[in-house]
């Protein structure tokens, strides 16, 4: 399966989704409307759990998020959530004085089934 | 960037709204400057003038002392504020809005406030009579909530609600209260039987 990679811009993160099981957010996501940018990123999740990779880990290291993306976000760890025959895990970067960063990992963490791990960084 | 930039203050909205008076350039020139404005826009909010208006604020907060915390946190109740202007908008767009002596209902207007202790959020917006209500329901349940409580809750409408065609997710209200660790301030003012202006002012403690 083929691996989907996208550009970071103004108002929306980096996406590095690897059939090796590497999958990567990283930048800012505050798109006013974010559906359609998640869209592809949740069927890619889709396809990917047809055959996946024994472990699935998804790096999250996102700077800003806006409200509109956070549900989003949430869709994405759901579909997650489904994928069976990986082990998946969320690992959750935020910068040392970004509380609410950590705090929005660990409402992630409450709401969705998979192992966050919460990695303090000095930068995104 | 699209569109014009006119430098006005919401403290004088009503002011140059609704007054007669003459207001000079140099006047509101003053009066921006005595209340510590680093940024102000009144117009129509679309998708391109806010990602102008963020780039502008990055930059100018990089210029500034502000630790990096207080950064984050004004850029992110600046990006939910314009959004939620930007959402609010779109709903005029579905109507035949007659321009009436108050202006075009479309349009909206903000200002960014840097104080001493503090950084001010402040817009404005022409919203329906009939959602004033709901408005002042919802923004009195969410400063009605210590921080726990409005932790949890954005957690319940963040796990059970749905985003709207337009994105928006019924969190931004509560996203801002959040992050800027302040009571939500607001007013309306009624302008007609159609219509009320709507002003709310977010204050991050630097």
């Amino acid at each position: 399966m083929e691996d989907l990679k996208q550009e970071g811009s103004a108002k929306t993160p980096v996406v590095e989704f690897s059939a090796s099981g590497e999958l990567l957010l990283k930048g800012r996501s505050i798109p006013e409307n974010s559906i359609e940018f998640y869209k592809p990123l949740i069927e890619w999740i889709e396809s990917y759990s047809q055959s996946p990779n024994s472990a699935t880990v998804l790096n999250v290291q996102l700077e800003y998020f806006n409200t509109s993306s956070s549900k989003c976000i949430l869709d994405v760890f759901k579909k997650l959530e489904s994928v069976s025959g990986s082990e998946v895990s969320v690992k959750w970067y935020y910068e040392e004085d970004d509380e609410d960063m950590l705090e929005a990992g660990e409402d992630y963490e409450a709401i969705i089934d998979l192992p966050f791990e919460m990695i303090e960084v000095e930068e995104i | 960037m699209k569109g014009f930039i006119f430098l006005f203050i919401m403290r004088s909205i009503y002011y140059i709204c609704y007054s007669y008076m003459a207001t000079s350039t140099f006047d509101l020139y003053n009066l921006m400057e005595r209340n510590n404005v680093l940024l102000a826009f009144k117009g129509t909010v679309t998708s391109e003038l806010l990602e102008s208006v963020f780039q502008i604020m990055e930059s100018k907060m990089d210029d500034l002392n502000d630790s990096p915390a207080t950064k984050k946190k004004v850029f992110n109740v600046l990006v939910e504020c314009l959004q939620n202007l930007y959402h609010h908008i779109d709903d005029f767009d579905n109507e035949n809005v007659v321009v009436n002596p108050a202006g075009d209902k479309k349009s909206a207007i903000f200002s960014i406030i840097r104080n001493e202790d503090d950084y001010n959020i402040v817009t404005g917006n022409f919203i329906y009579p009939k959602n004033v209500e709901d408005v002042t329901s919802k923004i009195d349940y969410i400063n009605s909530l210590n921080r726990d409580e409005l932790k949890a809750y954005y957690k319940e409408v963040l796990n059970n609600g749905e985003l709207s065609e337009k994105g928006g997710g019924g969190l931004g209200l509560i996203d801002i209260a959040k992050k800027s660790r302040n009571k939500l301030q607001y007013s309306f003012r009624e302008i007609d039987e159609d219509y009320s202006f709507f002003t709310l002012t977010v204050k991050i403690l630097k």
